[in-house]
């Protein structure tokens, strides 16, 4: 399994994640500037700040060159995980529905979190059984996630009774797309993988997708 | 040059922060009046922002060696060796009269600043660490300036992917009008990509790089760091800089990357005085010249003078001398990385810091003048003989032990500062052993499983009692938080943050402070790798306390082993140790009840606290004992209380002695715990005295018990109405 990791001006979590995706496959970064996925077999949009968050999350980053080879990618069927301001690039990029908003608090929060898992049938929880509970941690200001119009969305992880850090609608803290190939969550398992810094629950993530048989 | 019609005089001298004397001086070294732009030069050179004129001759007995020391003062941080290879770059800064103007970029910009000063030197920074005072949180000015503080330190530190992994903040009337920012950051680095600031080889390229230049920050270290807030401080808002952490992500990454390739000769951010301290301290450093040609930095706005330009505190700016032959590739890695990157000048050999425009000679000045020359004045030091501060109003009118102790641990200096930290990422970079809350420490992991422990501290209350002995205890209470999470120290950074020094009482308080710092730094074998001095911080109600605060680097072998402050077993044995002998005076008891200071504080063992420290380190780092935390603000019972609050569970508690006993303060005391037989062994190394057992859902001390769940709930609530 081979995974690429976007790296934007401003990301931040994007060694985080190539460590973390190194614990179950090989992990390259991928600059975004070059229309070049190299021949991974996932996508990770990454956490941080691309472009500063200027005006207004992720919506610069679905503009950088890179994007149209991680839609085109997406659309063949490719597994993308976008991690806290990847998904938000996402959401911007159209590849999942919905938005993310300021949080209620309207400040940035770190903390632990407790998460359900309600979809395990996606290629990025099939290590999990629904009901399961995870601990990972979120660090956002814009993460309260806002249904479409439509509410059709399909959910995948919600923040357990007591834990929503930000609003988000539904406890909504993980969607998939309908065909449950692009993935986007605010907490991030890329920093619940080693008992040394905390959790180890967001491996779950990774081994899931190591799981995918490449070039699925 | 100029016509000398236009040059300016004493006047315009004094109203940029120079004295009558110091024009003479100036004009004495150039042989002959300074234009305009040379005089600007001087007067932020010459500040005392930049100089250190108050304060350099004090700043010598420091002790400046140690067997780690890599790197030390003089360099944009000093750095010490880790092991593996690696080196540890730090340094704390102050950022304190900015913030009290605009906290919210005064304080993001002070973070942006060390920030700089780390990755100057070759280092990544891999955590960041805050030290904060402000007057009382009944003040509505103090609420603002905290809540704008922490969200600037939030925005800067979050958004750059730096994690702020610890810090503190304490809440006392005099930083009332002027509030405390300090930063401290760490960066790590192969040894061989530490890089030093020295400019050399002339002919070589001068490259500034980072973001344009403009008008923003003009005369921010002589107008604003230089002298005393006072009522007109809206006015001085225009000195304040505004940061762009996107900008400066950039901006280290790039510096980062050119000097993975060595392309780079030298580097040096730019920060107070900007281009003109920038280049004159590198010339200085290497016994070069400089010519800058002003027409050639890219601006913010058409229609700059020159001396503008040269002393702009534009942010996310650095400089790098460059050999011309490698110029091409750092402009081109400039371009990647989106950042501007213009060749502005030359390293030559006269000697000379001279000021072009499109050629032509704007200003000349010998960098000696500018750097080595500025005066430096002896302190007339005495001892008030009144008391200075007033005592901090009366908040506790309890009695019994129970409301003392649930007093104390709602009172802001001690309630749990969970509302702050989670303002910030303390993770990213995945490194982070031990989060603020889990242990006295932060701890984090090194490749081959080693980590670096640190901590930041400071009790001005403490020092304004007694100023010698309070600058020990900062070093000691460092070096304990320290030996809590198993970790020996390397090094330490200090800020020194203090009143007008022209005043006879504060001079008494700077000179007495860093001698304890001297005394306390030498007795425990660590050096001073660098730091900082921040002076004029008083408000018309006068100064400040006094507060140096103190910034640890050690190191432990295992990161797994890392200390935790919190109970850990049922069962467990928990003692009281160390030579602990605690005063109600000068505590955060005796300030609730609103008591004077006291006008010393007790004489200190030193050697029997460093004897301390070193055996709770070894018995942490064997794994022997389940948790360390030393005894602080608050004393003994607050110590036990924050364990079981740590740990989730209760701890019954036998204690023969009284209030002073447990709400009494003094340097050395431990509250440990772990197997009867571990204590016991430790008992042959240090005082130690078993006080009770791990257990139960509530604190049980002598005549009292109160659910652990309550103390967290009075804990947690402390602040939390700070940040609704």
């Amino acid at each position: 399994m081979k995974f690429g990791v976007v790296r934007f001006p401003g990301s931040c979590d994007e060694v985080d994640a190539q460590l973390a995706a190194s614990r179950v496959g090989e992990a390259v970064l991928l600059w975004h500037g070059d229309r070049d996925l190299q021949g991974v077999d996932a996508v990770i949009v990454p956490g941080g700040f691309s472009y500063g968050d200027y005006l207004r999350v992720g919506a610069i980053a679905r503009f950088a060159p890179v994007m149209e080879e991680v839609v085109e990618f997406a659309r063949a069927g490719g597994p993308v995980l976008g991690i806290c301001n990847g998904f938000q690039v996402l959401c911007e990029a159209g590849l999942l529905p919905g938005a993310l908003l300021p949080n209620a608090g309207l400040r940035f929060v770190c903390r632990d979190v407790d998460l359900v898992v309600e979809d395990a049938a996606t290629p990025f929880t099939r290590a999990c059984t629904p009901g399961d509970r995870m601990t990972i941690p979120v660090k956002h200001t814009t993460g309260r996630y806002h249904l479409p119009p439509d509410g059709d969305v399909r959910v995948v992880l919600r923040y357990a009774p007591g834990h929503n850090p930000n609003g988000s609608e539904g406890d909504v803290a993980a969607v998939a797309s309908a065909a449950g190939n692009v993935f986007g969550l605010m907490p991030h398992p890329e920093h619940a993988v080693d008992p040394l810094t905390g959790s180890t629950d967001g491996l779950k993530v990774f081994e899931s997708l190591a799981r995918v048989p490449a070039g699925a | 040059m100029p016509d000398t019609a236009a040059l300016p005089g004493v006047q315009e001298a004094v109203a940029l922060g120079l004295t009558p004397a110091e024009y003479e001086l100036i004009v004495d070294k150039l042989g002959r009046a300074p234009n305009q732009v040379e005089l600007a030069m001087f007067s932020l050179l010459w500040s005392e922002h930049c100089a250190y004129k108050h304060s350099r001759k004090l700043l010598r007995q420091l002790p400046t060696e140690g067997p780690y020391l890599l790197m030390g003062p003089g360099e944009n941080a000093g750095a010490v060796d880790v092991g593996g290879g690696l080196a540890c770059a730090f340094k704390v800064e102050s950022h304190n009269h900015p913030s009290a103007v605009e906290p919210f970029q005064g304080a993001a910009t002070g973070v942006g600043g060390i920030l700089r000063d780390v990755f100057a030197v070759g280092a990544r920074p891999i955590a960041v660490l805050d030290s904060l005072r402000f007057g009382e949180p009944s003040s509505g000015r103090s609420r603002y300036l905290l809540d704008r503080a922490v969200a600037g330190i939030g925005h800067y530190g979050n958004s750059i992917g730096v994690p702020t992994v610890g810090g503190e903040v304490y809440f006392e009337g005099p930083y009332e009008q002027n509030c405390l920012i300090n930063a401290m950051c760490l960066g790590l680095a192969p040894h061989e990509r530490l890089t030093r600031s020295a400019a050399a080889g002339p002919g070589n390229v001068l490259v500034l790089m980072g973001a344009s230049t403009g008008r923003d920050g003009i005369g921010g270290a002589s107008v604003l760091a230089s002298a005393e807030l006072d009522e007109a401080d809206e006015s001085k808002r225009p000195s304040v800089q505004i940061g762009d952490p996107f900008e400066e992500k950039k901006v280290m990454e790039c510096c980062l990357e050119l000097l993975d390739r060595d392309l780079l000769v030298s580097l040096q951010d730019l920060g107070a005085a900007g281009l003109t301290s920038s280049a004159a301290e590198m010339a200085s450093k290497g016994g070069v010249g400089i010519d800058v040609d002003v027409a050639r930095v890219p601006l913010r706005e058409a229609g700059m003078e020159a001396f503008e330009i040269m002393v702009s505190e534009s942010q996310e700016r650095m400089l790098a001398v460059v050999e011309p032959a490698r110029v091409d590739e750092v402009l081109e890695a400039c371009a990647r990385w989106e950042i501007l990157g213009a060749p502005i000048g030359e390293v030559t050999a006269s000697g000379h810091l001279r000021v072009l425009r499109d050629g032509a000679v704007e200003g000349d000045v010998p960098v000696a003048a500018l750097v080595d020359d500025c005066p430096l004045y002896d302190l007339e030091p005495a001892r008030p003989s009144a008391p200075i501060y007033p005592p901090p109003p009366r908040t506790l009118d309890a009695t019994g032990p129970r409301e003392t102790l649930l007093a104390l641990l709602a009172s802001p200096n001690l309630a749990s500062r969970r509302p702050l930290f989670e303002q910030y990422d303390a993770i990213v970079q995945s490194r982070t052993v031990r989060r603020p809350e889990q242990a006295d420490a932060a701890v984090l992991v090194l490749p081959g499983g080693g980590a670096l422990a640190v901590s930041i501290d400071g009790n001005g209350r403490r020092v304004a009692c007694d100023p010698y002995r309070g600058a020990v205890e900062a070093v000691l209470e460092c070096a304990a938080n320290l030996a809590c999470a198993g970790a020996e120290p390397l090094g330490l950074t200090n800020c020194l943050n203090f009143g007008n020094p022209e005043r006879p009482h504060v001079a008494w308080q700077l000179s007495e402070a860093i001698r304890g710092l001297a005394d306390a730094c030498r007795a425990l074998d660590v050096p001073v790798v660098g730091g900082n001095v921040s002076l004029y911080n008083e408000g018309a109600e006068g100064p400040i306390y006094p507060t140096p605060v103190v910034g640890m680097v050690g190191r432990l072998p295992d990161a797994a082993r890392a200390g935790r402050l919190g109970f850990a077993r049922a069962g467990d044995a928990i003692a009281l140790a160390g030579p602990f002998a605690p005063r109600i005076a000068g505590s955060e008891l005796a300030k609730l009840r609103g008591e004077p200071l006291p006008h010393e504080l007790d004489d200190i063992d030193v050697a029997a606290v460093r004897a301390a420290q070193e055996a709770v380190r070894e018995a942490v780092r064997a794994g022997e004992i389940s948790s360390a935390h030393d005894v602080a603000e608050g004393g003994l019972a607050v110590a036990l209380a924050e364990a079981c609050i740590g740990g989730g569970v209760g701890a019954r508690i036998e204690l023969k002695g009284d209030e002073t006993r447990l709400f009494g303060e003094a340097p050395g005391g431990f509250v440990l715990s772990g197997p009867a037989g571990a204590l016991a062994a430790l008992a042959e190394r240090m005082p130690l005295e078993i006080v009770g057992e791990v257990g139960g859902e509530a604190l049980e001390i002598g005549g009292f018990a109160v659910p652990v769940a309550d103390l967290r709930a009075v804990w947690a609530g402390g602040l939390a109405p700070l940040f609704p």
